[in-house]
């Protein structure tokens, strides 16, 4: 594994502190109607994305995830400005606007959404793999999903081809606790779901969803694997989500103490207690990312709120490849 | 007469069928504990308790299924999808089992089984989250659908739907829960299949269903001004469908607009269509206009969402036309 050193450390930081930021803003405006639709916010699980994104080789590997996803693009390369003008319907969107908060992709930076239907995206995670292998390059794909998506039938038809096929991709579950109102202790008879992967022999395992170096190793490990011809590798995140589901959750399934339990051993403060105690970067240098942070993400809202809506036209074009497609007339 | 929100309609619609009969139960995710993600089984655990009021992982391929086979026991499940575009995920179950177990065993068993949930678009929900599969499933023989359009109709059919000793797919809307009406304290039950005049006109009929219709009530109220008097059907069930009430009023107005939240490819009001102008062709005096939405996935942004649904402008346009004006 890439070794993680003082630049990684404040990379996680920057990385990781950009993101909340970036989701509050996102909270901020969706109350004053800017964003709508669906909003749902990764505060928490951040060092989910931090860490894996230490073991990938970025440029090759791919990645795909559910609705909760405005971040993962951005930590993937995916200019940030563009990101949020997706969620404010603009045409400069990584989507031009057709896509939205729950539907952020990039082809360039291998960011494959995005998906709005739980477990929906479990399959396509494992095609994009199947898709590599057959095309003979050494590419891993990173499939993401919920605790609730662990219990759509997907996922156990995904896992099982993934065997049969040795296909090169790491399934990792972001156990943050709940599907909407949901425990998971209320969705099984059992909570370690971890163990889903060994009734197809897949190597399997749980892992500190809230620690990055935790998540880096784990990741490593399962990237490594895959991509030397080793097959899938299923991993558990046990994180944590601050925010309710979307923006209309009044949270009475779970105490506001839950919440501050897990904010104790946030990844950010983590992070940033390891900064601080090994001087790794001084007050001022540290004030200096803060700084940084909130000017960018000052400026992705400049950019979204600038950037023009979409031509109507964009709605037809943006359906089939066929540039002459007869649609049926809308509208006299 | 008493005023209650769409969401309670629904509640007391089940509430008071499952204190008569012990065989009905509610299954779904997060009906519960959370009082449904719309809160349209506010109430309901803590009166029927947890064998009868049941929260389902998300797995709606095995919870369907699970409810389907259940009916071959004795059991009659209402089933509530968060939203009908979830369906898809176990679409199987209702095709192939719920609309063919009755037929395919020459009748020994019956599929008294009601599907419940939010149809059709609700704001900037994007394209996996804003689809009307009302015509897909009436195209399913086996299969009965009704899509009510406010508090009074939607208890009064859903105590019908679960009344009924066939399926029943029953289609609400996220941006009607919270609408008021007009719904008596006294028990009253409303029959499948029977379409309803909500307003008398004499120029054109507009056909309509669904949270859509109040487009045409907005319409029809700007048209009246104008001296253009419109009768407005909602259909109320969509299979089977009620021709009389439309021919009815067809062969009196002479002249018909059909709106429609769906893909204008083959939908409701394509049938509609195509059966007025069998059995009233010589009465048409315009041809028949439908309003749909665009023949594209729902975009997000709120200008394009705009332009890809039909609203009142639209509906006022095509009467105009019908009426050539
Ligand atoms: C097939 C399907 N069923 C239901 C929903 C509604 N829904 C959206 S998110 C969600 C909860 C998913 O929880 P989880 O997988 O744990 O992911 P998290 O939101 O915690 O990230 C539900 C039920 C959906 N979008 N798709
Ligand atoms: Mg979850």
């Amino acid at each position: 594994m890439k070794k993680i050193t003082k630049q990684t450390y404040l990379k996680w930081y920057e990385d990781m502190l950009l993101w909340r930021k970036f989701e509050d803003k996102l909270a901020a405006v969706y109350i004053q109607q800017k964003v709508r639709g669906f909003l749902h916010l990764y505060n928490g699980q951040e060092a989910v994305l931090a860490g894996a994104l230490h073991a990938m080789e970025l440029g090759k590997d791919r990645m795909i995830t559910a609705y909760r996803n405005h971040v993962q693009p951005i930590g993937m390369g995916v200019d940030p400005r563009r990101v949020m003008a997706e969620l404010y319907g603009k045409a400069t969107g990584t989507s031009h606007g057709l896509g939205g908060s729950m539907h952020i992709f990039s082809k360039e930076k291998r960011f494959h959404g995005g998906h709005g239907i739980v477990g929906g995206q479990i399959p396509l995670g494992a095609g994009m793999a199947f898709g590599d292998k057959y095309n003979n390059s050494d590419a891993v794909t990173l499939c993401y999903f919920g605790d609730g998506a662990a219990r759509q039938g997907s996922l156990h038809e995904s896992f099982n081809l993934a065997m049969l096929w040795n296909l090169p991709v790491v399934f990792i579950c972001e156990n943050n606790g709940y599907a909407m109102g949901t425990s998971v202790a209320r969705t099984a008879n059992h909570e370690d779901i971890w163990k889903l992967g060994l009734g197809y022999e897949m190597p399997s395992e749980p892992c500190d969803g809230m620690d990055p170096v935790a998540v880096a190793k784990a990741m490593d490990k399962a990237i490594s694997r895959a991509r030397k011809g080793g097959g899938p590798t299923f991993l558990e995140m046990k994180t944590y989500r601050y925010r309710g589901h979307s923006m209309s959750d009044a949270q009475k399934y779970r105490t506001k103490d839950e919440v501050e339990e897990y904010k104790k051993i946030d990844p950010i403060t983590q992070v940033l207690d390891v900064i601080k105690s090994k001087k790794y970067a001084t007050q001022k240098q540290i004030d200096e990312i803060d700084a940084r942070v909130k000017a960018l993400v000052k400026e992705c809202e400049q950019f979204a709120e600038d950037s023009p809506f979409p031509e109507k036209e964009l709605m037809y074009d943006a359906v089939y490849e066929q540039k002459d497609y007869p649609f049926i007339p809308h509208k006299l | 007469m008493r005023t209650i929100q769409f969401r309670e309609a629904i509640a007391e619609a089940m509430s008071e069928e499952m204190r008569k009969d012990e065989r009905i139960y509610l299954m779904g995710e997060e009906v519960a504990e959370y009082n449904g993600a719309y809160k349209a089984s506010k109430g309901m655990l803590d009166e029927f308790g947890e064998k009868r009021v049941i929260d389902t992982p998300i797995a709606e391929l095995g919870f369907a299924g699970v409810a389907v086979g259940s009916t071959m026991t004795g059991c009659r499940p209402i089933v509530e999808y968060m939203t009908f575009n979830f369906c898809l995920v176990g679409i199987d179950q209702i095709i192939n089992n719920a609309a063919k177990i009755r037929q395919m065993s020459g009748g020994q068993f019956p599929c008294p089984i009601v599907f419940r949930g939010p149809t059709a678009s609700a704001g900037q929900l994007a394209a996996t989250h804003s689809q009307a599969f009302e015509n897909w499933f009436a195209n399913t023989p086996g299969l009965k659908v009704i899509v009510p359009s406010n508090p009074y109709d939607a208890k009064g059919l859903l105590k019908a739907a679960i009344r009924d000793d066939d399926p029943v797919i029953f289609m609400e809307s996220e941006q009607m829960y919270g609408d008021k009406g007009e719904v008596p304290e006294e028990e009253y039950v409303l029959p499948i299949g029977v379409a309803e005049i909500k307003r008398e006109g004499k120029d054109v009929t507009i056909v309509s269903f669904g949270k859509i219709i109040k487009e045409a009530y907005k319409a029809a109220d700007e048209l009246t001004e104008e001296g253009i008097s419109c009768e407005i059907i909602d259909l109320r069930t969509v299979r089977p469908l009620d021709q009389k009430t439309i021919l009815d009023s067809v062969k009196k107005t002479n002249r018909l607009v059909i709106l429609e939240e769906a893909w204008p490819f083959g939908n409701i009001s394509t049938e509609i269509t195509y059966q007025v102008q069998s059995q009233a062709f010589d009465y048409l005096d315009a041809p028949v206009e439908k309003i749909n939405t665009a023949d594209t996935p729902a975009p997000y942004s709120p200008t394009l969402l705009a332009e890809w649904l039909p609203n009142k402008d639209d509906v006022i346009k095509a009467v105009k036309k019908v009426l050539y004006k």
